[in-house]
């Protein structure tokens, strides 16, 4: 168990930088989620952390430890990565085993503690099989299980559920929480996907171009994005962007004007501007109706099943409701 | 899924195959029917006649001490060829597999020596070591040490060695690299995350998942030295001092050509002929086997 704290982290490839400077403070236990679009430079953050890449400046400190200058079997991690990286050539047992036979624990020893992590991962049946003998979800776990067996004070995720069907990514993403839970270990989780980090986060980083634009609770973030960037990134569908003339707001300094589109409503009376209805989306629970403002900027409501379905091509008044609005300057920086 | 081509007849795929067909008939069959052949008999003095003996020819070569000793002089060529090219291209392998940059000038220059052919490698190699003016006996003599292999066997067999050895450097590294940049870098990550060292990394990851690749090179190596350093042989040490680096194959030159003992040669060529065919099976059976991860 450990904290981590990176402090104005910068990482130079040649002579560009692809990370801008990131704090983040990360508490004993805690699991935090790096969310940003692919490129942003989440995984050149997270093997900063694990020593597989150097440190351009800033500071990496692990249990109050600067680690910058240590070796990555020297700062007491484990790291899942995307693609598992499982020793081909080992049986299961091995792969889990390799790192206690190089720190030279007992046989016995080895075996208790690759049979704890086995029975917990369900993979006791697998123990004699090669890699290439299982499946995508069962080579998950055993990767999970080379990293819970050397209790690591800190596990580091590298994207570990996007090779995987989407219906087995949510279950390894809620077998990975309570694992998390249970062990209690630090851990530092990489993904693209906004919706693993709501779910998984104790808090979440939103990355975008090597910055970290936002870091909180996942709901905390939801609410209130400090950027137009993570109003965009974080939620499905994104936040609908009004220019502030269309919205019929007058404020100063603020360009733009968002709503997510849970909180816009198509109403007869009072609307506050109106659109017409391009088309809409019935997915069962909710229907996704695409409105064009008069200037031609696309929004999207999201109405409840039961709500009234517009025409498309219908004419229609758009409403919400002052305080689920958000206002942005012309940077995209909230105001 | 393997993709097959398939033909609606069999005189196209024939045809296609016949130049083949052909050129290994007569640049292999005929001359390999004919050493058969040829080694069933002995022929006179004058080259007039020929006498049929049956194995007598065989028989007569694994009673003989020369021909026993050219074995073991083969068997030691062929190990110290294949360890020291081989152990030489991966330690080079392994350096330009950690290279990032650069790495592409290392590998152009390593693959040179490949290009030369074998006897040229040998003259060159015999001017450096010449005993009279080569740089390196020069050099050698300057620290006290009196270089002649035209004296001594095992300075000779070390220049053999050494001058073979070098050619096929370049070849087996371009596999070696190949093999190396085949492995993920993330497994190597992860072992190092797991607390293996460089060294450990390589004897318990790297090495394994190069096993393929180091098996396949130890059997086109063994062949090479077998067979086709003739060339280098003939230039530095025409087979001497002493029969010290007669080879098998010089020695089916040397009995043929140059004794005009053509039975005997001829029954030479047959076991060498089964040597080589034998460790095509063993290549063809492992590689078989060997699973690709
Ligand atoms: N070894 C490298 N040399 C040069 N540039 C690199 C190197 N590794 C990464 N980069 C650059 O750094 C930036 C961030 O890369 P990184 O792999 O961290 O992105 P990422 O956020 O993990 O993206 P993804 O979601 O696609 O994995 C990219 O622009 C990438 O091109
Ligand atoms: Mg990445």
């Amino acid at each position: 168990m450990a904290t981590v704290t990176l402090t104005d982290i910068r990482k130079t490839f040649g002579s560009t930088e692809v990370i801008h400077g990131v704090d983040i403070d990360i508490a004993d236990g805690e699991f935090v989620v790096i969310v940003g679009p692919s490129g942003c430079g989440k995984s050149t953050l997270l093997r900063m952390v694990a020593g597989l890449e150097t440190v351009t400046s800033g500071e990496v400190r692990i249990g109050g430890q600067r680690v910058n200058e240590r070796e990555p079997m020297d700062r007491d991690i484990a790291m899942v990565f995307q693609n598992y990286a499982l020793y081909p050539h080992m049986s299961v047992f091995d792969n889990m085993a390799y790192g206690l036979k190089i720190a030279g624990r007992s046989k016995a020893e080895i075996a208790t503690r690759v049979g704890e992590a086995a029975k917990l991962l369900q993979l006791e049946p697998y123990l004699d099989r090669r890699p290439r003998e299982l499946s995508g979800g069962q080579r998950q776990r055993v990767a999970m299980g080379r990293a819970i067996v050397r209790k690591p004070a800190v596990f580091l995720f590298d994207e570990p559920l996007s090779n995987l069907d989407a219906k087995l990514r949510v279950q390894m993403r809620l077998e990975i929480k309570q694992l998390q839970r249970r062990l209690g270990v630090t851990s530092l989780y990489v993904t693209h996907d906004q919706v693993e980090a709501m779910t998984l986060a104790d808090r979440m980083i939103v990355m975008n171009a090597g910055v970290a634009d936002q870091i909180g609770p996942p709901l905390e973030v939801y609410a209130n994005p400090r950027t137009e960037f993570v109003a965009s990134f974080i939620g499905s569908p994104p936040m609908n962007f009004l220019p502030l003339d269309v919205a019929g707001e007058v404020a100063p300094g603020a360009a733009r004007l968002g709503v997510r589109p849970e909180h816009m409503r198509i109403t007869p009376t009072d609307p506050r501007l109106t659109a017409e209805v391009k088309y809409a989306e019935a997915l069962g629970a909710e229907t996704l109706v695409h409105v064009a403002l008069p200037d031609g900027t696309m929004a999207t409501v999201r109405q409840s099943a039961g709500e009234l379905q517009p025409e498309e091509g219908a004419s229609v008044g758009l409403g919400w409701d002052a305080g689920d609005q958000i206002l942005f300057d012309a940077k995209g920086v909230a105001v | 899924m393997e993709k097959r081509v398939t033909f609606k007849g069999i005189w196209l795929p024939l045809l296609l195959v016949l130049p083949q067909m052909f050129i290994t008939a007569v640049f292999f069959f005929y001359p390999a029917g004919q050493a058969v052949w040829q080694s069933l008999f002995i022929p006179d003095p004058f080259g007039l006649s020929m006498q049929f003996v049956g194995l007598g020819n065989f028989e007569y070569l694994l009673t003989n001490s020369y021909y026993r000793a050219s074995f073991v002089t083969t068997a030691i060529f062929s190990v110290l060829v294949t360890l020291v090219s081989m152990g030489v291209a991966l330690y080079l392998a392994v350096l330009a597999d950690r290279l990032i940059k650069g790495s592409g000038v290392y590998r152009t220059l390593l693959i040179w020596p490949y290009a030369i052919a074998p006897a040229v490698a040998g003259v060159l190699w015999l001017f450096m070591f010449n005993t009279r003016v080569g740089i390196v006996t020069w050099y050698l003599g300057t620290l006290g040490y009196d270089w002649n292999h035209v004296l001594n066997g095992g300075e000779a067999m070390g220049l053999v060695v050494v001058a073979s050895a070098w050619g096929r450097i370049s070849y087996n590294f371009l596999f070696f690299l190949a093999g190396l940049q085949a492995i993920p870098r993330s497994v190597i990550e992860a072992a190092a995350i797991d607390g293996a060292h460089f060294w450990t990394r390589f004897r318990t990851i790297v090495w394994p998942l190069l096993s393929p690749t180091t098996f396949f090179l130890l059997v086109v190596n063994v062949v090479y030295a077998f067979f086709e350093t003739f060339g280098v042989i003939h230039t530095i040490t025409s087979g001497g001092p002493q029969q010290s680096t007669t080879i098998l194959v010089y020695k089916v030159y040397s009995d043929g050509f140059v004794g005009q003992d053509l039975g005997s040669s001829a029954a030479q060529s047959v076991i060498l002929l089964l040597i080589v065919g034998a460790l095509t099976i063993i290549q063809f059976k492992f590689i078989e086997r060997r699973v690709h991860y």
